[in-house]
């Protein structure tokens, strides 16, 4: 398996987009923290990368390499390997690739700069949430056999993660405007992995009081240890699950 | 060596494939023709478990391919058209092929030479013409000495010089006793390969005869005309 | 000449009165402070030497001048009140006073006065008591460079660290309260100032203030109180100069204005606080060169409020600057500087040519729905907002600033 990731690895590489990647995420974090001058108006504008852009590439070239690495997974399939570790080294491969860049381009702007416990919990979520969308990609291209039908589907899927569901929330809001729903909004957001990770973030840059009761559930929620990991676990079911679909498509799958 | 036993496939409304059975056994070389879209290319690929049959089962050494993937690795699988990934060079496409293969015994890189790959090797694939990507696929098919051979189109693409050095090779392997499946258009260029035809029409194998068994039934020295005087008196 | 005779008299004066200094110790004929005290006479001087004093409540009901050398401790056995004062002209300095009793129905303190004026209450370490420094029906006293140190988890639990009622001219000056349920409290106490003190991490109010006219506050540090300071059902208050600091939790305030009127709220910093302002029913108050920077909410108006004027004022990295549950509020807002203007000043003069609306359509919908908050920082807040600034519509005209400033006022 270990072999077939190091194929894809090198394979990614040589793509140069991930290299782009890096290169810009690097650019974007350390001209924040070195423009502004308190660290923390930094580490928001990181926040929004870790909200907005990373999912945003990662679905996309997730996306598109999977269609055009038609051959070679043709190629690896027609050799004595099993389905399963082919999709799976594609995988691994590719969150390992995204998860570096993530790490090389933010994550040491951010050990540089910001709060360690800071750093640490945006770094762990930000690769997460790569790896929820690379995941959410597999299941998107391996759910239709076209091209463009397969993008149009993932940047739609990041249009409503990102942008669509805040709007539906809200909406929700103001008309259940007066019943107790804070309990509700905290099951709510756990079904969108971007808003799980933004809360998990505001948490830890310690907003939780601003959010009123709403903040005091969610810390009460995710706020301790157990939470932490509850909330953690929701996150990583957000990778699992859809990846886990795509597998189980794949290995039905006539190529 | 492979039996295939009532095997259906269905995309969709499309009858691919129709309760077709085969036998293939060590030592044959059995030519699968017939018209495009009969289903030549589906049953090669349910061989080779890249599509799974709706129905039916297919034994390789008296085992089933269901769930199984080990037998591929006696199998060596020339693509009607090689697709490779684009970024790789021939060398490191060749190299990950031997690293996921595994290969215990030695590697047969007759055609390899043959085709002068070793000066090439730093090409990548998205640069290559079709005929070396067929060198390719080729050279890969043969590199590790399987049991079987399933050449797709084989010599489609290839120039005459390398087509020959092909055929030589399916020659050679078909007398050290391998089992060699392979489809193909142009009748003409099967004359001095295959010992066994299947013809199939509409997702089904409408005969399945030895080259000399054709021969005299119809009379003809040449398999294309045998065939087209065959189908003609089925049209009659 | 005249001067100079004027000062020998001041100087025979003692002579002839006979103030006598008594000794307390180990090593003196009084080994107990209240035996000391049986015998002192008016103007007498208690010097107590260090030791370690348990003699349950001490009570001076002379005008005596009680001083500690070297810090004597006196303890209450966690029984007694401490120290009682029931004498006008008494000074009270140098000791390190600890372990009052706890009872809510007669609030046991360390040091407690009981309407007396003129009481000097100077330099002592007030440690874990019930409440420190206590002041009833008291009039001219001086609370100075006191140390005052709880432990308290709850607010049931402990009192207050500075707890002033029913007096009139007090000074509070330069003392260190820590860990009370609200550092220094004020109720009906007139005419009085509280200057240079630090009130850090108290479990309720840093400053409580009720009831009480007339006063001012300046140079004071609060921070780190469970809910901020609070001013409220008073008037003519003066807040100077002051430090409201990382006043953070769910209901903290760097001050909390609640029906108080004609006060002046001037050159004050407001640090990482909830809400650096929480006005309710606030009238004609002046809010005038302060800094809010990195609070959560710089000013919140609830509709009640009337007659707020926000004069150069600084407002830096604040999640929201203004937030209201209403919209008939007259209040103004002029030239002030706010970090997320984005206007143009074509003239050159300072001052943006574009009013300010520093109202954000969020802080409008959280304040309407709470739990709203939940999307804060998500992209279709941004958005939200983005449009609101360009084509007005949700948010209330009267929350402008027509004079917004280019640059930072240097405060």
């Amino acid at each position: 398996m270990s072999r077939i990731i190091r194929f894809i690895i090198l394979d990614i590489l040589k793509n140069r987009i991930v290299l782009v990647y890096t290169v810009l995420l690097a650019a974007f974090a350390w001209s924040a923290f070195s423009l502004e001058d308190n660290s923390s108006k930094g580490t928001l504008t990181l926040l929004n990368i870790i909200l907005l852009i990373v999912p945003l590439v990662s679905i996309l070239f997730t996306t598109i390499y999977i269609y055009n690495s038609a051959e070679f997974i043709e190629l690896l399939v027609s050799q004595p390997i099993k389905r399963n570790k082919i999709w799976i080294s594609l995988f691994a491969g590719l969150s390992l690739s995204f998860v570096i860049a993530f790490l090389l381009g933010v994550g040491i702007p951010l050990f540089v700069f910001a709060d360690p416990n800071i750093a640490i919990m945006m770094t762990t979520i930000g690769s997460i949430i790569t790896m929820v969308f690379i995941a959410i990609a597999f299941l998107s291209s391996i759910l239709s056999r076209d091209k463009a039908k397969g993008i149009g589907v993932s940047i739609s899927l990041w249009l409503y993660f990102a942008l669509l569901f805040d709007g539906l929330v809200l909406f929700l809001l103001f008309q259940l405007a007066e019943y107790p729903i804070e309990k509700m909004m905290v099951f709510l957001a756990a079904t969108s992995p971007i808003d799980l990770a933004r809360i998990l973030i505001l948490l830890q840059l310690n907003v939780s009081a601003l959010m009123g009761y709403t903040g005091a559930i969610f810390k009460d929620y995710f706020g301790s240890t157990l939470g932490l990991l509850v909330a953690f676990l929701l996150l990583l079911i957000w990778v699992i699950v859809p990846f886990l679909f795509s597998l189980k498509i794949f290995k039905h799958k006539d190529l | 060596m492979i039996e295939i036993k009532s095997i259906s496939k269905r995309f969709g409304k499309l009858q691919v494939l129709n309760k077709v059975n085969l036998e293939c056994n060590r030592g044959e070389c059995i030519a699968l023709i017939g018209p495009n879209g009969c289903g030549k290319t589906t049953l090669i690929k349910s061989i080779l478990g890249m599509v799974l049959p709706n129905d039916g089962e297919i034994l390789f050494k008296g085992k089933s391919i269901k769930q199984d993937f080990i037998y591929r690795s006696e199998i060596g699988y020339m693509p009607q058209i090689g697709r490779y990934p684009d970024n790789m060079t021939i060398g490191q496409v060749i190299e990950m092929i031997k690293n996921i293969r595994q290969h215990k015994g030695s590697y047969d890189e007759v055609l390899y030479h043959q085709f002068i790959l070793p000066e090439m090797l730093n090409k990548r694939m998205s640069t290559l013409s079709g005929g070396t990507r067929q060198k390719v696929s080729a050279v890969l098919a043969f590199l590790f000495n399987p049991d079987v051979l399933i050449l797709d189109e084989p010599t489609a693409g290839l120039d005459p010089l390398a087509a020959e050095m092909l055929k030589e090779k399916i020659i050679a392997e078909k007398q050290k006793g391998r089992l060699i499946l392979i489809t193909s258009h142009q009748l003409s260029e099967l004359d001095d390969l295959i010992s066994e035809i299947v013809f199939m029409n509409e997702g089904q194998v409408l005969f399945h005869k030895t080259i000399d068994a054709l021969k005299d039934e119809t009379g003809e020295a040449r398999i294309s005309k045998a065939i087209t005087k065959i189908l003609k008196s089925r049209v009659v | 000449m005249k001067a100079i005779v004027f000062i020998l008299i001041q100087c025979l004066i003692p002579l002839l009165t006979f103030a006598k200094t008594w000794h307390i110790g180990e090593k003196h004929a009084f080994k107990k402070i209240k035996e000391g005290i049986a015998v002192a006479q008016n103007g007498d001087t208690i010097l107590v030497e260090k030791g370690f004093y348990k003699e349950g409540n001490i009570i001076i009901d002379k005008s005596i001048c009680f001083l500690g050398r070297n810090m004597p401790i006196i303890d209450g056995d966690r029984k007694f009140e401490v120290l009682s004062i029931k004498a006008n002209n008494v000074t009270v300095e140098g000791f390190k006073i600890q372990h009052s009793g706890y009872a809510t129905l007669d609030d046991p303190g360390g040091i407690k006065v009981y309407d007396s004026e003129r009481v000097n209450i100077i330099n002592n370490l007030v440690y874990d008591n019930f409440f420190g420094i206590y002041i009833q029906y008291s009039k001219n006293c001086l609370i100075k460079n006191n140390k005052i140190i709880a432990f308290g988890k709850q607010e049931q639990e402990i009192g207050n660290g500075i707890h002033c009622w029913k007096s009139d001219s007090l000074q509070i000056i330069g003392n260190d309260v820590r860990g009370n349920r609200d550092g220094i409290y004020f109720e009906f106490v007139t005419h009085s100032v509280i200057w240079r003190n630090t009130s850090v991490k108290n479990i309720r109010y840093g400053l409580h203030f009720m009831f009480s006219n007339n006063d001012a506050y300046f140079s004071n540090i609060f921070e780190n109180n469970g809910a901020g300071v609070a001013v409220m059902y008073t008037k003519n208050v003066i807040m100077m100069n002051n430090t409201f600091k990382e006043n953070w939790g769910d209901a903290a305030y760097g001050i909390l204005l609640k029906d108080i009127s004609d006060s002046y709220i001037y050159n004050n910093r407001f640090l990482n606080n909830t809400s650096a302002i929480f006005s309710d029913g606030a009238n004609r108050i002046v809010i005038e060169k302060n800094i809010f920077q990195g609070n959560g909410w710089g000013l919140k108006v609830q509709a009640s409020c009337m007659d707020l004027s926000m004069i150069n004022n600084n407002f830096l990295g604040n999640t929201f600057d203004v937030s209201t549950n209403g919209t008939l509020v007259q209040n103004t807002f002029k030239a002030n500087y706010w970090d997320k203007y984005e206007g143009y000043d074509l003239n050159k003069d300072g001052i943006g040519d574009v009013p300010y609306r520093p109202l954000s359509l969020f802080s409008v919908i959280v304040e309407s729905n709470p739990p709203a908050m939940l999307l804060y920082r998500s992209f279709m807040v941004s958005l939200l907002d983005k449009s609101e600034k360009i084509l007005p519509s949700l948010t209330p005209d009267n929350f402008i600033d027509n004079n917004p400033l280019m640059k930072s006022l240097k405060l």
